[in-house]
């Protein structure tokens, strides 16, 4: 791929070309470009700019990448270059592999099949019908950007995607940028690659011209040529074309013959070959080969190809009616394509509004004066100007903001700044503090706000001499000028008090029902802390951890522990009044591990012993919640609570519940009373929680409805996290519960946090200077200089709306008790005002937190944003991941006011108006009937219909109320990485790959028609784990995996692999393993058989088939989209 | 005379009774015009070592509303085996046990020196004696080792099978299980918070049976114990345990910032007491012991803020109506006595501490319990580890001096009607046919509780004569009162003390001379000292004066021979003599008089005077004074500052405070050290001789008494001061004390032997 874009694309596209190489950098390296890829490197990297770019040529790369992609685009280009060179890519892809790829293989052979196409569509259109059918299909679906046409052309490239529409829906990306325009032409590279390579290529070039003829229409003009161009396909040939780029048409399919949009099914059978296919498509295009891996999807596209021999026949019958699944656009293609072009390459985050690479794609950050993207993620990294335009693209701005995430050992954390005592330097008009977009004005001794453009005096002590440049001297030297992300140490004006809080205390909180101790859980926890206790969070390099820990256990009264280390033995403390609930004791509640070990170690063996024969069933639940918070308030510290509850908290005392659980309210009006708390109490309580600091964890073991709904109302609030084990065993779940225990005790956490998002030129200061009677907050600090009674600086955007685990008392400060590095927050952003093109968005986020070992800090993200004027600028910035986590959090919180089909229909209908929007405005003009979609949106369909399908939004029978309401919990404060693999599962054949590979064997599409029934598959979703085992899995498969010698012979609900010593069972449970390590959650495993009845289970989880509760599949779903936008469009 | 102090003298001995009036008046009208009203000072359970308790039961009258004892002066038809009951005239046959009853083979109770007998009731199960010590933790480090030094000490003068139970409080309340192993458990509860006795139960947990109640029926027997036993257990099972639990007992940790009192709840604490008890043992002989060590802070029954700037109420603030506590927790602990005493506990308060410490409220925890006040300046002190102690003191059988759970019924003749109690009772509102309309101290009723009890607890009962003055009195008619009392014994019986006595009726127009003579003059002043300070307690303390005046003036005039405008020629006849004088020292007592004294003091005062014996009473009203001389033997005399001589040494006994008092010669001689020297060893004994009474009466005394060792000059020589007689003035005193000054002489030499002086008292 890179030889081919390298090549030729150099001299056309210079600068896209960069773009490119950036992508193919590696493996394709298959080809000649390989080589020549490295040297664009250099380029860019050199370049900065061009690098920035980068991200957007993606998009328009699409199209270059589509030659490049022919080859290394495959696999190389990411999601975005993937997306531009779909569009082209189909064409030559479309020979090779391009016609799997969706995206490159798409777009590139569009490149070179709109060549061929342009003139051959028309006719082949019709006489596609059959066979063509299929590709053209194909192309519809795989539509979005393919040109059915083009198809045709080239029978090989057509079949995917309509090569023109690739062709279309690249130059749309194009458009964008003048790189673009460039890409185009880089397309027609791919063309060549398409197939004779050199041959090839020239025709492709030449294609491009007629492509031009099309596109350059669209490419002449700015953008719309790009569009246009598919138009021109797509009108010329009408129908045909329809199938193109980005758009799946259902139309198309009318257009075309009738049969035509069923075309799709020659799809499936290709799958089949798919396998070979690849083998194919590399072979015969060199370059492609490799890249396709997940041609296999494609192999029916090329079906079209005869070559690939089988397939042909299948086309025909598959002409049927329907939509080709595999040309429809596939998110394993589209994450694959991100992994291999920007896997390998350090993301620097030095220039604004560049869009990282997904967040499934490993990779590097380099720090360079903005937030990382494992911080800071947004929907869109180029911002409209105006709300107008906002509001016209419909498109969400938010940001995905996790302050304190994890990051990978190679990165290095944030950098801790001490500014002494007079605390970080803000500024004093808006209070956003010292970061590198600051301007030092009139040689350094002043500075001018980038957020409100107040000028303000630079302290003496921190002056220091500006450059030549206007930077100052030491900005390298300063985290807090030139890194995107850093701490502050905070003085004691940050703290609550104006006190340095203590260090902050760990409360365990044990039900000790007979449900409980039945289950043996008490058992298992008591053991589990003596030992999980010596490793709680400790901060940098101390030896040992400053948090205190104290134990409380409860069925309908509580039972408090002195366990100071002075005692012989411990002492219980009964609280019967749980009316009026208070703390007992004061010293020895909370106690060093390692000074009182032998009394917590002998009350741990106590406890279990203690009340091994109660027979209290009954708890109470808000009394234990509000003595946990009573002492931390009496040792005067924050902390965290870590309950351990197993069911509905019945006994009288304050937050009693019922059980309300009532399935006959689904589907009415009042569903979402069972969403809602049953009482006002715990948010209540879990105000005062905040106010102290008290984060609670809440681990539940229920056997029946226990209303998640209502208990996880606090932990929500305080930043706290909930995990439920139904039908706790503990043979069965006491390795998923300790594993996410330990996790969860162990995690770096800070506590009593306070963030506040500011935003470029000045957020609203409507406030009066709240600052300085609200002392100990993030705000707090006073303005010695000008009074911000009433500043109102109308101008930028705002951030209007929060989702997340926090409490807010008023509407700018997000207060999380708790903080750890898995919670998210997504904030959403309104215009209040124009914005600068020039100037640019600029987003700071300022978490004030106490750390575990008791330091106040502020930690700063900041990170710079790209504005336009064009939409197609923000369709070509768009991140799909970002807004499906926006999305979902903004329908999971809808469904407690609104009844679910209306927040349903909301999702349909606001994503029906972006894609239209672009459609209207960026795309250029095809056939009614052409689905077309941005290219960094084409995933945004089946993600959409993922999450309306969920089981939120959509229960299935067997989804209880519960599983609901903790689902809606957990998905709050997803971060974009969770919530791509929750709605959208992972489906990992085993036997596929050849057992000594390393790597993660290549994901196929969750769909059942993926599944094969002679493979063992590994499905995940960040919750949950099977494996899926077909039902005529080689023999020898089954013995090294299970042990065991049959099929049949497989225990189905299996939790635990046999420990093997074999290659594939290592490699398996090695799997398994890493995949468990990258989630937060430990996901006990579940081994389905085929036909087995937790089959049933399984299969909810293939989420782009029609599911049982009457979600949509896919391809339905996708037709119904269309269905949508034609009727705004029209 | 003579005959009638040995009458007096000797009922008292035998019956444990003295009547104001030994002879009657015989119509209302009379009995009125005596001032003095007929009562008698009951000691129920007076020490008999000649009655050995018979073990039969008594025999009743079977009229339901008579329902009185078979007694000697019941009249007996041996032959037809009947008898008549002596209240009622209802003829009664004998129970078949009798059936061998004859003029020579009588019951015991048919003996006449057996107007007193004790029946021991062998029905009903036994339950062991209950201890539930309610200890303060917001003392100081000292005084809570202390305090723990004594419970400790007291579980092994404990009966070995009794229950004990610990709850501690301070800030919090904690109700300690006693039976736990390897981890020591208690309940904790707010101290703020007024809990019900239903809440406090099941928030002990100690309602549970609800569902195992049905089923298992067998089992129940077991469960009840084991659901009481996690807080009660028998002393002998967890004495170890205790005995740690006590040593471990630490400080109330929660911080007292400066200028604060510490967060005591001790009204909660009593309340969980009490709910503990009445959910689980109720009807058994149980004592609740609270040791405080000052002011109620906080919760229902908080007497104080925690304010130090704020004192604590003074009879001033009371006065005022500036006592803003005061009522509702004196409810509370009403309240609280209320409930206790309707379940047969009693409530002991042991307060030591410098300031006062709520006595005035929770008095009525003792008072109508029955229970113990003790006031001290620290537990540790040997005033009140001594006094503790002595709770546990037994008697002559080596059994425990208290008892439980008593009911008092009394029974008349028609002539009489029952007015009231004043003692350490409740009343138990049984109205009945001797039921008097009029109410001295607690009436209308003829049957109270006393919960706690002991050998010397007295109540002083009030009667009405309520014959007419037209009816005759039948001649040579005898009016009897029989008192019954049921009680736990200390070894856990039920017994019934039954005691009848008689008097004759006089015509008090006729022979008010008898009637004269047979005025019990030490009796009748301490029954109207208890109705004065009963009255004191409700009304103003110039009302009580004036109508004790007026109550003193109305006697002299009946029984006082005078002429008109003489004053000198006033007399009174030898049976009244003392009396005035009685009612002087009464008026300026601290039972009346709130000048002085705080709140808490009065209250501690009048709840020992309202429940000590005759004799006991007596000092109270008037103190004793002794004085030790080289002139002869030790000699009562008056308790007038007239008796302060320079070449004395004086003991007096107030009953709450012992003080020997050196003459300034004396002083003097003890300073320059004469008492060491060989020949003045008649000096070491003088000086001794008051130090050996002295310690008599401490170490019968209960509570301990304060002792106080001082001399002319010293300061503590105010707490004689104030209770002598001003007849002289200070200045002049102490002029006169100059005087001797200057004339300083060395105390005679060893010529005569001191001869023991305590026979003197």
């Amino acid at each position: 791929m890179n030889v081919n874009q390298s090549a030729p694309p150099v001299p056309p596209f210079g600068q896209p070309q960069p773009v490119y190489t950036g992508y193919h950098q590696s493996s394709y390296g298959g080809q000649p470009g390989s080589t020549a890829p490295p040297t664009p490197y250099g380029a860019y990297n050199g370049p900065v700019p061009g690098y920035q770019q980068t991200p957007l040529p993606g998009v328009s790369r699409a199209p270059p990448s589509s030659e490049a992609p022919p080859a290394s685009t495959a696999q190389a280009p990411c999601g975005q270059a993937a997306y531009g060179q779909f569009g082209q890519g189909d064409v030559q892809n479309g020979p090779s592999s391009t016609v799997q790829m969706q995206r490159f293989p798409g777009s590139q052979p569009f490149g070179s099949v709109p060549l061929a196409p342009v003139v051959s569509q028309p006719t082949v259109l019709q006489p596609y019908g059959p066979p063509p059918t299929s590709a053209q299909v194909t192309a519809q679906l795989a539509g979005m950007q393919i040109g059915g046409a083009v198809a045709p052309a080239l029978p090989p490239v057509g079949l995917g995607y309509g090569p023109p529409t690739s062709l279309a829906s690249a130059s749309g990306s194009y458009p964008n940028s003048g790189l673009y325009g460039s890409y185009p032409q880089g397309q027609a590279p791919p063309l060549s690659q398409a197939q004779g390579h050199l041959g090839a290529q020239p025709p492709q070039r030449s294609a491009p011209p007629q492509a031009s003829g099309f596109t350059s229409p669209a490419s002449g003009g700015p953008r719309m040529p790009s569009m246009t161009g598919p138009l021109l396909p797509g009108q010329g040939f009408g129908g045909p074309s329809v199938s193109q780029p980005n758009h799946v048409s259902s139309p198309p399919p009318q257009a075309l013959p009738p049969g035509t949009q069923m075309t799709g099914p020659p799809g499936p059978p290709p799958p089949m070959h798919s396998s070979q296919q690849p083998g194919y498509q590399l072979q015969q295009n060199g370059s492609f080969g490799p890249v396709r891996g997940p041609q296999p999807n494609y192999g029916s596209p090329y079906p079209g190809a005869p070559t690939f021999g089988s397939q042909p026949g299948p086309p025909q019958p598959l002409p049927p009616k329907r939509l080709d699944p595999d040309a429809i656009p596939s998110p394993i293609q589209v994450i694959e394509d991100d992994r291999n072009n920007r896997g390998s390459e350090p993301f620097v985050t030095g220039v604004r509004g560049q869009v990282p690479p997904l967040v499934t794609t490993n990779f590097l950050v380099k720090d360079q004066g903005n937030a990382s993207p494992r911080y800071i993620r947004c929907t869109s990294y180029n911002i409209p100007c105006t709300s107008d335009m906002a509001k016209q693209a419909q498109v969400p701005l938010a940001a995905v903001i996790k302050p304190l995430a994890r990051l990978p050992p190679e990165e290095a954390s944030p950098y801790v700044v001490d500014h002494g005592e007079s605390g970080p330097l803000r500024c004093n008009r808006c209070k956003a503090y010292m970061c590198p977009f600051m301007q030092f004005v009139e040689g350094g001794r002043r500075f001018q706000c980038c957020f409100c453009s107040c000028i303000n005096d630079v302290p003496p002590q921190y002056f220091q001499h500006l450059d030549h440049t206007g930077k100052r001297v030491d900005a390298y030297d300063r985290p807090e000028l030139s890194l995107g992300s850093y701490e502050f140490l905070a003085t004691v004006d940050y703290c609550k008090n104006n006190k340095f809080p203590s260090p902050p205390a760990f409360i365990f909180m044990i039900d000790v029902s007979y449900n409980a101790i039945r289950s043996g859980l008490v058992r298992l926890l008591c053991e589990e802390l003596k030992s999980l206790l010596d490793f709680l969070p400790r901060e940098g390099g101390a030896e040992e951890s400053a948090i205190r820990v104290g134990f409380v256990t409860y069925n309908k009264v509580l039972h408090f522990y002195n366990v100071k280390s002075s005692l012989a033995q411990p002492q219980m403390m009964v609280v019967s009044d749980v009316a009026d609930m208070f703390v007992p004791l004061l010293d020895g509640f909370l106690v060093n591990v390692s000074e009182s070990r032998a009394v917590i170690t002998s009350l741990l063996d106590q406890i279990p012993e203690m009340f091994a024969d109660t027979r209290e069933t009954e708890t109470v639940f808000a009394p234990v919640i509000q003595a946990g918070m009573e002492a931390l308030k009496a040792a005067e510290c924050a902390g965290k609570l870590f309950l351990f509850h197993t069911s509905l908290p019945i006994a009288e005392a304050p937050g009693k519940l019922k059980n309300r659980d009532d399935r006959k309210l689904i589907n009415t009006d009042k569903e979402k009373t069972l969403f809602q708390p049953q009482t006002g109490a715990y948010q209540t309580l879990a105000k005062e929680c905040v106010a102290q600091g008290c984060c609670v964890d809440l681990f539940l073991f229920p056997n029946q409805y226990v209303d998640v709904a209502t208990l996880s109302v606090v932990p929500q609030l305080t930043g706290g996290s909930v995990y439920k084990y139904a039908c706790f065993q503990v043979e069965n779940d006491q390795e998923r519960f300790l594993s996410d225990l330990r996790r969860d005790v162990q995690k770096v956490v800070g506590f009593d946090a306070v963030m506040r998002v500011r935003t470029s030129t000045g957020q609203s200061w409507l406030e009066k200077s709240r600052l300085g009677t609200k002392p100990g907050r993030e705000a707090s600090g006073t303005c010695n200089i000008c009074s911000p009674d009433l500043i109102h600086v109308a101008s930028g955007i705002r951030a209007v709306d929060f989702f997340g685990a926090f409490y807010m008392s008023n509407t700018t400060d997000v207060e999380l008790a708790g903080l750890d590095g898995d919670k998210t927050v997504t904030v959403e952003f309104k215009h209040d005002d124009r914005l600068n093109e020039e100037s640019g968005a600029l987003l700071q986020c300022a978490l004030l937190y106490t750390s575990c070992a008791g330091q106040r800090r502020l930690r700063i993200h900041n990170l710079a944003l790209n504005c336009c004027t064009q939409l197609a600028d923000l369709y070509r910035n768009c991140e799909t991941d970002t807004l499906i986590n926006y999305m979902a959090k903004f329908a999971y919180r809808g469904v407690l006011n609104s009844p679910v089909k209306t927040v349903r229909d909301t999702l349909i209908t606001q994503c029906a108006q972006i894609l239209a929007c672009y459609r209207k405005n960026c795309a250029s003009p095809s056939s009614a009937g052409q689905l077309i979609l941005p290219e960094c949106m084409k995933l945004l369909p089946v993600y959409l219909n993922c999450v309306l399908k969920s089981d939120v939004l959509q229960p299935g029978a067997e989804v209880t109320t519960d599983d609901r309401a903790y689902v809606r919990q957990l998905v709050t404060s997803m971060d974009v990485a969770e919530t791509n693999v929750f709605f959208y599962p992972r489906l990992l054949p085993l036997t596929k790959s050849p057992i000594e590979s390393a790597t993660e064997p290549p994901a196929v599409r969750a769909s059942e028609e993926r599944l094969s029934n002679g493979d063992i598959y590994l499905l995940e979703n960040g919750l949950n784990l099977f494996l899926w085992v077909g039902a005529s899995v080689q023999q020898g498969v089954v013995q090294s995996l299970f042990s065991v010698s049959s099929f049949s012979q497989i225990t189905s609900g299996l939790s635990v692999l046999p420990v093997l010593d074999n290659p594939l069972s290592k490699k398996v449970r090695g799997l398994i393993d890493s995949l468990r390590a990258q989630r937060s959650r430990y996901m006990k495993l579940i081994v389905v058989k085929q036909e087995d009845k937790l089959e049933m289970l399984f299969k909810h989880f293939l989420v782009e088939d029609k599911s049982l509760s009457g979600g949509a599949s896919y391809v339905d779903f996708l037709c119904h989209m269309h269905k949508e936008i034609r009727q705004l469009l029209s | 005379m003579a005959t009638y102090l040995e009458f007096i003298q000797q009922n008292e001995e035998r019956d444990g009774v003295r009547f104001s009036w030994n002879v009657w008046p015989s119509s209302r009208l009379e009995a009125t015009r005596m001032v003095v009203p007929l009562a008698c000072l009951l000691t129920p359970l007076k020490e008999r070592p000649d009655l050995p308790p018979v073990q039969y039961e008594p025999v009743l009258c079977s009229r339901t509303t008579c329902k009185a004892i078979l007694n000697p002066l019941c009249q007996v038809d041996y032959r037809a085996k009947l008898w008549a009951c002596n209240f009622c005239f209802q003829r009664n046959q004998f129970p078949p046990a009798y059936t061998g009853i004859s003029e020579v083979n009588q019951p015991a109770e048919l003996m006449p020196q057996f107007s007193t007998i004790e029946y021991v009731i062998q029905r009903g199960a036994q339950s062991p004696l209950i201890f539930l010590y309610v200890v303060d933790t917001c003392l100081e480090e000292d005084d809570l080792q202390a305090l723990k030094e004594s419970l400790q000490m007291s579980l092994s003068l404990l009966p070995p099978d009794a229950l004990v139970g610990l709850i501690t409080f301070g800030r919090m309340v904690q109700v300690h299980e006693l039976s736990c192993e390897g981890i020591s458990k208690s309940y904790v509860f707010r101290g703020t918070k007024d809990l019900t006795a239903k809440q406090i139960q099941d928030m002990l947990g100690l309602t549970k049976p609800a569902m195992p109640m049905q089923q298992a029926r067998p089992g129940q027997p077991q469960e009840q114990p084991f659901v009481s036993g996690r807080f009660l257990q028998p002393i002998h099972k967890i004495d170890m345990n205790l005995t740690d639990l006590l040593g471990e007992l630490q400080r109330d940790p929660w911080p007292v910032t400066q200028g604060k009192r510490p967060l005591r709840s001790t009204g909660v604490a009593l309340s969980i007491a009490v709910g503990l008890l009445e959910g689980t043992f109720p009807n058994t002989g149980a004592r609740i012991m609270l040791f405080t060590g000052g002011p109620p802070t906080q919760g229902p029954g908080m007497v104080v803020g925690d304010e130090l700037k704020v004192p604590i109420r003074s009879w001033h603030d009371i006065e005022k109506d500036n006592a803003r506590f005061m009522k509702k927790a004196t409810k509370h602990y009403e309240m609280l006595a209320n409930r206790t005493a309707t379940n047969g506990h009693c409530i002991d308060i042991y307060a030591c501490a410098l300031d006062q410490t709520g006595l005035l409220e929770m008095k009525c925890c003792a008072n109508l319990t029955g229970g113990h006040m003790v006031m001290g300046d620290s537990f540790n002190t040997s005033l009140f580890k001594q006094t503790f102690q002595r709770i546990f003191s037994k008697d002559f059988n080596g059994d425990f001096r208290m008892a439980f759970g008593a009911t008092l019924e009394v029974k008349t003749s028609r002539e009489l009607k029952v007015a009231g109690a004043i003692g350490p009772c409740v009343s138990l509102n049984v109205k009945g046919p001797c039921v008097s309309e009029n109410e001295l101290g607690v009436g209308g009723t003829s049957q109270w509780k006393i919960c706690g009890l002991d050998p010397t607890s007295t109540l002083g009962i009030y009667f009405e004569v309520v014959n007419q003055h037209n009816a005759p009195v039948p001649q040579g008619g005898r009016g009897a009162i029989q008192f019954v009392t049921q009680y736990q014994h200390s070894s856990t019986q039920r017994r019934i003390r039954v005691t009848t006595i008689a008097r004759n009726w006089a015509d008090a127009q006729s022979q008010l001379r008898h009637i004269e003579a047979a005025f019990d003059q030490e009796a009748a002043a301490v029954l109207m000292a208890r109705l004065g300070v009963f009255r004191a307690e409700s009304e103003e303390g110039p009302d009580v004066l004036r109508w004790l005046d007026r109550q003193l003036i109305r006697l002299c005039q009946k029984f006082g021979q005078y002429n008109k405008e003489d004053p000198t020629s006033f007399r009174l006849s030898d049976s009244f003599s003392l009396y005035p004088q009685f009612m002087f020292h009464l008026r300026r007592s601290p039972f009346l008089q709130v000048f002085n004294n705080s709140p808490d003091e009065s209250s501690y005062y009048r709840h020992h005077f309202a429940r000590q014996d005759l004799t006991q009473s007596l000092i109270m009203i008037q103190p004793i004074l002794y004085s030790y001389s080289f002139h002869g033997p030790p000699e009562p005399v008056l308790l007038d500052s007239s008796s302060i001589l320079a070449d004395r040494i004086l003991l007096m006994d107030t009953f709450f405070q012992i003080v020997i008092y050196l003459g300034e010669t004396i002083a003097q001689w003890r300073k320059a050290g004469y008492q060491d020297m060989a020949e003045y060893e008649n000096f070491k004994h003088l000086l001794q001789a008051p130090l050996d009474d002295a310690q008599e009466i401490l170490q019968a005394r209960f509570p301990m008494p304060r002792y106080i060792n001082t001399e002319h000059g010293g300061s503590q020589a105010r707490f004689l001061l104030s209770k002598v007689n001003p007849s002289q003035t200070h200045n002049n005193l102490y002029a006169w004390g100059q005087v001797t000054l200057t004339s300083l002489q060395p105390p005679p030499l060893n010529t005569w032997q001191l001869l023991p002086c305590s026979s003197l008292l």
